[in-house]
């Protein structure tokens, strides 16, 4: 690399294009040319333009900063966030919004997680789900309404298919609304993995003095459960658990159903003692020990006396 | 005129706009930083976090970052070339229009209007503006370099160079966007391939933006400062080509454990490994220079500044590529930690360099000495404390985060919740905020050197009859 390079200009900046082109060829244009950076997977349906309209809202207040939608496939982040994040889920994404930075927790299976009111409730006041949160509140959002037309002219731009009722659809809805649909659309494509719904080797009996289990229990409660079912399980956001009805039927159900639903989940598809779950519940498994998944089972069956 | 031989006007106006872009982008850090542990100071819908961001990113880079290369570059080119700029106000043009777009740039992204692509995130009329900012800064540098006086192109001509070659074709390609309306546009890559092209550009954008031009400013100035010459030019030949050749294949380290295929991101981490060496030929370049002769770092107050700067190169480059091995990725990813790195760069690395080669600029444009060394050596330790305390603060909060993500209780359940494993940052969040504080009261200690330097010049011109 010595000689009269140095001093010719012209012939400095050809090499300088020649020897940046190598990488970029190779790891960047070529890839490209290929199938396999155009996967998409049968599941994944196209945003409606509601959904549409909050992912642009989403990008606009640079959700992206604090929150990934990349799940790794890492045991520890499998369990946290759902199954890991698959190429074939992101084909509607221009750009990718995979982020770089969990300052929130990650979204890329959070529309399986949470009903559409836990999100208009932590929109509107994170801190009244979360005292302890760091998130801005975007409760001006439901003072936005959508523009039809604009939505229109974005569906357009990125060659989505749409119907005119999608868009009349429209009519009335705001950016807060848009916003949550997108929520609720994100991870659609993957199914949830379900874990064992066995009540494992544990059982109530065995952990013996039901005071301690009920008061262990109400902890658990607090934190993990009285933002949806309320501070005494009287319900807000999810259903009471002070009554006898369980996914919307009347009339009780065994200990270990009530297991294996906090185990799991009421993802739509599952069914619990001949009961179809509609969604709204996100599971428990990898979050609470078996243990805890009782104590709180205590702490349900003496709130309902 | 002499002020039209070399024109120092733009160089000065581009200085100035610097540090005029550089307080402002500083103040937004200072305010996100106060965010993340006190969400009250969030005011919707213009000053959340997630705007304030990538103000702050982008009003650093480009109006702290590139104001200064783009005047800097100016003064070594016509000195190393020993010719007057060609196109001289073009160059002037390209200070003003520089100006008018970084205000539409700050109101932009105060406004939401935004690609979400990191560290491209301007919407597709003002991408149009900074393609034809670089076409006019290429048009001055190349013209200028052809027309040149001096045969042999110096080191740092050719970092600058390659610079405004790999920024251009980065920035183009990852920038190709269908427009819906005026002001808002969607990538024509989705998905996965977005993101390689993402990481493709923002990788190479902090190494041809915010490495290469600073290392031909490090090249320029440091003998310049010393009087000594650098130790090995053949050394800085193999360093220039393979930084050059490597950067461009890393970028997919940046999407370790992502869906983009197992090969890319392989790739990318043996090429980034591979880039420790040519970035300390750098390093150790610098360090032998100022090596024969010691007592530089005394007699000359710029040299620790420099000497400072490419050690945090130097660790950055270190850092960077452990970063990208996939057991270290999988602890500090998505953390923290990442904030602490970037800043050892930032704060490091490229300020301490920049603000070098002004105050060495500056005394030379207005004929005078620097206004207090005193006050610039206050500045040295106080952006220098500001940033260890930042970085060290935000690895170790980093370094929490991560290993709290993954812990499990001893029957393999998650052992905290996603609150329980925010809530410890705070304090270390805290602590941030006060180490940025301390960051900027050393800038200002700097701004006031440089302004009083050039009140100084202008009475001592008055006093001559000038």
């Amino acid at each position: 690399m010595s000689g009269r390079i140095y001093s010719k200009p012209v012939a400095f900046i050809l090499m300088s294009v020649l020897v940046i082109a190598v990488g970029t060829l190779v790891t960047m244009v070529i890839p490209m040319l290929t199938p396999q950076m155009h996967p998409r997977l049968e599941a994944l349906r196209v945003y409606s333009p509601l959904e549409m309209a909050g992912k642009d809202v989403y990008q606009r207040e640079g959700c992206n900063n604090c929150h990934t939608q990349t799940v790794r496939p890492l045991r520890t982040e499998v369990m946290r966030y759902g199954e890991y994040s698959k190429a074939g889920e992101f084909a509607f994404d221009r750009p990718h919004l995979w982020g770089s930075k969990r300052t929130g927790p990650d979204l890329a299976r959070v529309g399986l997680k949470y009903p559409d009111m836990w999100h208009y409730m932590h929109f509107e006041d994170p801190q009244s789900i979360e005292p302890q949160s760091n998130m801005p509140s975007y409760a001006f959002l439901t003072g936005n309404p959508l523009d039809q037309t604009s939505v229109e002219g974005r569906m357009k731009a990125q060659g989505l298919a749409y119907s005119e009722a999608e868009i009349a659809e429209l009519e009335g809805k705001t950016e807060m609304d848009a916003l949550v649909a997108y929520m609720l659309y994100l991870g659609h494509a993957v199914p949830p993995v379900v874990e064992s719904a066995e009540a494992g080797e544990v059982t109530m009996e065995e952990l013996g003095d039901h005071e301690a289990l009920e008061h262990a229990g109400e902890e658990t409660f607090e934190h993990q459960c009285s933002a949806c079912h309320g501070k005494t399980g009287e319900g807000v956001i999810g259903p009471s658990l002070r009554d006898k009805v369980w996914l919307g039927v009347e009339g009780d159900i065994d200990d270990k159903v009530i297991f294996a639903i906090i185990t799991n989940g009421t993802q739509p598809g599952l069914e619990y003692a001949g009961r179809p779950a509609k969604g709204g519940m996100p599971p428990f498994g990898n979050a609470l020990t078996q243990k805890q998944i009782w104590e709180l089972i205590a702490y349900i069956r003496m709130i309902q006396k | 005129m002499d002020d039209y031989r070399y024109d120092n006007q733009t160089v000065n106006g581009f200085i100035l706009s610097a540090i005029f872009w550089g307080v402002i982008g500083i103040v937004a850090g200072l305010w996100i930083s106060v965010q993340m542990w006190l969400p009250s100071w969030n005011v919707a819908p213009y000053f959340t976090f997630g705007r304030l961001r990538v103000f702050h990113t982008n009003v650093l880079a480009v109006g702290l970052g590139i104001g200064a290369i783009f005047g800097i570059t100016y003064y070594i080119v016509m000195r190393l070339t020993r010719v007057p700029l060609f196109l001289p106000k073009l160059a002037r043009f390209h200070l003003y229009l520089f100006n008018v777009a970084m205000v539409l740039v700050a109101l932009s992204l105060l406004a939401g209007m935004n690609q979400s692509v990191e560290y491209a995130e301007l919407e597709w009329p003002l991408d149009v503006g900074v393609v034809i900012l670089w076409v006019i800064f290429a048009i001055v540098v190349f013209g200028t370099i052809i027309k040149r006086k001096e045969d042999q192109m110096y080191i740092s001509l050719w970092y600058v160079i390659a610079s405004i070659v790999a920024v251009a074709i980065l920035y183009i390609v990852n920038n190709l966007a269908v427009p819906a309306d005026l002001f808002k546009s969607y990538q024509v890559f989705a998905g996965v391939n977005s993101a390689n092209v993402a990481w493709w550009y923002g990788h190479n954008v902090v190494g041809f933006l915010l490495t290469t031009p600073i290392l031909a400013m490090f090249y320029y100035f440091l003998p310049k400062s010393t009087g000594i010459p650098i130790y090995s030019h053949r050394l800085s030949i193999i360093s220039f080509w393979s930084v050059v050749f490597a950067y461009l294949w890393t970028g997919a380290h940046h999407l370790v454990y992502t869906p983009v295929p197992d090969w890319i991101q392989t790739l990318a981490i043996i090429f980034t490994i591979f880039l420790i060496a040519p970035s300390w030929g750098s390093v150790v370049n610098g360090y032998y220079t100022v090596g024969s002769d010691w007592s530089a770092m005394r007699t000359n107050y710029l040299t620790k500044f420099f000497l400072w700067g490419i050690t945090f190169y130097g660790l950055q480059t270190i850092q960077g590529p452990s970063q990208g091995l996939r057991t270290v990725s999988q602890l500090i990813h998505y953390t923290d930690w990442v904030p602490g790195h970037v800043h050892m760069g930032t704060m490091g690395w490229v300020t301490m360099t920049v603000c070098a080669s002004i105050y060495y600029v500056v005394p030379k444009i207005y004929k005078t000495e620097i206004y207090s060394i005193k006050v610039a050596n206050t500045h040295f330790w106080l952006v220098l404390i500001g940033q260890l305390m930042f970085s060290i603060t935000m690895w170790i909060t980093g370094i929490q985060q991560g290993a709290m993500w993954k812990a499990v209780n001893p029957d393999g359940t998650l052992k905290y919740t996603f609150m329980e494993t925010l809530v410890p940052n705070y304090p270390y969040w805290q602590m941030r905020t006060v180490s940025g504080l301390i960051f900027t009261v050393g800038m200002l200690f700097f701004i006031y050197n440089v302004l009083m330097t050039m009140h100084q010049g202008k009475q001592r011109m008055a006093g001559a009859g000038v």
